[in-house]
């Protein structure tokens, strides 16, 4: 769990960053008073995240960057159950979640009156966990009387490089790697997303996780497996890669899956084969990754690579991919670490971008399930 | 007294303002969609009433037992609501404030309310509703099988033990309609029921400002949904 004033973030550029007046949305119980439009110099926003087994809450402001910040992973929770158990989820969202907010407005010295927004995680995800979130953020947006967004989770991921010190410039193409997504996008600005390839069935970190259960790892078990591999000798299991010798952008990983599974059964594996058939099992997912990546570079003729979604924290992953975009001129950026996985961070970024370019969400509650990417579009100005 | 009150527990859909003795209420029965409608009816009744929601004395919300993700948008909503104007939160049982819906519907004052709890369950308790804003719990809240309600445990308002007791219940709640064997169960202890009305925020926000006036009241973090239900997954 972090908390605290964060490094100064720069705005980044976008045309009217913080200085647009906000036009309101006739929702009447939202419009400010007039004049007091000057109260509120910086446009800082309050996020919030409660998807799936984290919550999480953040303030970031435009010209200072990340304020504040705060995570709390559900895992404990969890791993009794093999699995995410959604109920219980939605249950600790609502135990935490508004108190998550006290602690990170105190942290980042705000207070109401410095908001210029709520924005929450809206989907994609578990309905009753993103309900939470969607009913806190709504009605704390009302009672503040400040306008409020529903942002897409994979969007926050997208755009979470541009909580760093050297964050991406549009466009870029970003690969997007976590338990629930293997995606290929290319990304002309905020809302302009064009999908170039995504996993036809398990996410790469779902591949990591279900490998990682047959090594005995526990739940979920990617990041230990990763540790295993280091310990692996490359080049003693040869695994298949997946879909690189067909054209397209496409992921599977199942069948990746499988043929660990077929390598466990063949003979009882001592520790060092156990690790070895780790670093086999990555080799293959990582090979994969960077190929593709590689080619959607290619495909678009962009320069610069994001990678974001729990597996871009994973080591040999972002050494070969520096290596093999540094060959062909390109850069690649990432979040850091801990903003990989699920944060807030990302949620408060993601919707203050649209906020500023004025975006505003009605009074009914969001929260959707399923909610394809490619379905968004950019904000009004 | 100035309340708001938000109830989702249950299919229907409502929010009620108590300004001063009158009430503005909505009240739609939806199925799905409470997340929709929840926050354009607190907007609907804080409009008509004239009222601010900061100028509120407390926010009260049906807190369970009902089904679970509608709780939590009551829940959620009243704390955002709260934190964000600074005002308290007082939960009410929604087995109580649907025990009072009924006896001001059918002029009764014992009455059982039950909910069906799915899974072959019901949620139920019993109350004396002498004074519909405040009800008294005559058998305490509970998850049980239809079969497990036990009006005969509860002791009468005269002292008298248990078996003495010589109340006997109205019933309320589509628990009766989800178990149709469930009046018979119940024989002689039940005169009649009502399987139609559902929780209402008009009876929460009588409930909740009996409540607050007796200073019980809690922090917007502690707006809660009870589930009484707490056995949601197996381990492996």
């Amino acid at each position: 769990m972090t908390s605290g004033p964060e490094s100064k973030t720069p705005g980044f550029g976008l045309p009217g960053s913080g200085e647009r007046p906000l036009s309101q949305g006739g929702i009447s119980g939202r419009t400010w008073p007039p004049g007091e439009e000057g109260l509120r110099p910086h446009f800082r926003v309050l996020g919030i995240e409660s998807s799936c087994d984290e919550t999480a809450a953040a303030v970031w402001d435009a010209e200072a960057g990340l304020l504040a910040h705060e995570v709390f992973s559900q895992f404990d929770l969890h791993r009794a159950f093999g699995g995410v158990v959604p109920e219980l989820a939605s249950r600790d969202h609502i135990r935490r979640l508004l108190p998550m907010v006290r602690t990170v407005l105190e942290a980042a010295g705000t207070t109401p009156a410095d908001l210029r927004g709520v924005a929450y995680t809206a989907g994609p995800g578990l309905i009753g966990a993103l309900m939470v979130g969607a009913a806190v953020a709504e009605s704390l947006a009302y009672a503040w009387g400040v306008p409020v967004i529903g942002v897409h989770h994979l969007e926050g991921h997208l755009l979470a490089p541009m909580l760093e010190p050297e964050p991406p410039a549009f466009p870029f193409v970003a690969l997007l790697v976590s338990g629930g997504h293997t995606m290929l996008v290319d990304v002309e600005g905020v809302g302009r997303y064009r999908i170039l390839g995504e996993s036809l069935d398990d996410a790469a970190g779902e591949a990591f996780d279900k490998t990682a259960k047959l090594l005995g790892l526990g739940y979920p078990g990617g990041a230990a497996l990763a540790a295993l591999a280091e310990q692996g000798r490359g080049g003693r299991y040869d695994f298949p890669r997946p879909m690189l010798d067909r054209p397209g952008l496409d992921f599977s990983f199942s069948g990746l899956k499988t043929a660990a599974m077929l390598a466990l059964r063949e003979r009882p594996l001592d520790e060092q084969a156990r690790a070895d058939l780790a670093r086999g099992f990555e080799d293959a997912v990582v090979d994969t990754l960077v190929a593709k990546a590689l080619r959607a570079l290619e495909a678009t003729g962009r320069r610069a690579l994001v990678v974001a979604g729990g597996v871009g924290a994973n080591r040999r992953l972002r050494s070969r991919l520096a290596e093999a975009a540094a060959a062909r001129g390109a850069r690649v950026y990432y979040p850091r670490p801990g903003f990989c996985t699920d944060n807030a961070a990302m949620i408060a970024l993601a919707g203050g971008l649209r906020l500023q370019g004025g975006e505003r969400a009605g009074l009914a509650l969001r929260a959707r399930a399923r909610w394809p990417l490619d379905e968004l579009a950019p904000p009004p100005h | 007294m100035k309340i708001l009150a938000l109830d989702t527990a249950t299919e229907a859909c409502s929010a009620a303002l108590l300004l001063h003795g009158e009430i503005l209420e909505r009240y739609e029965v939806l199925g799905r969609g409470h997340a929709e409608r929840l926050l354009p009816m607190v907007q609907e009744v804080l409009a008509e009433g004239g009222v601010a929601l900061a100028a509120l004395d407390a926010i009260a919300f049906g807190r369970g037992p009902g089904g679970f993700t509608g709780l939590r948008i009551a829940a959620g909503v009243t704390q955002g609501l709260a934190f964000g104007a600074g005002l308290p939160v007082v939960p009410v049982s929604d087995l109580a404030a649907l025990a009072a819906r009924a006896a001001v519907h059918h002029c009764r004052r014992h009455v059982l309310a039950c909910l069906d709890a799915r899974m072959a369950q019901v949620y139920w308790a019993a109350y004396d509703c002498a004074d519909p804003a405040a009800p008294v719990t005559l058998a305490p809240e509970r998850v049980s099988d239809p079969g497990d309600i036990r009006l005969e445990f509860v002791a009468g308002p005269g002292g008298q033990t248990p078996s003495e007791c010589p109340l006997r219940f109205f019933g309320v709640g589509h628990g009766f309609s989800g178990y149709p064997a469930l009046a018979g169960m119940l024989g002689s202890r039940l005169e009649g029921f009502d399987a139609t009305l559902l929780p209402h925020a008009r009876e929460v926000a009588l409930i909740g400002a009996t409540e607050a006036a007796a200073g019980r009241t809690v922090a917007p973090e502690e707006a809660q949904p009870i589930y009484l239900r707490d056995e949601v997954a197996h381990r492996r």
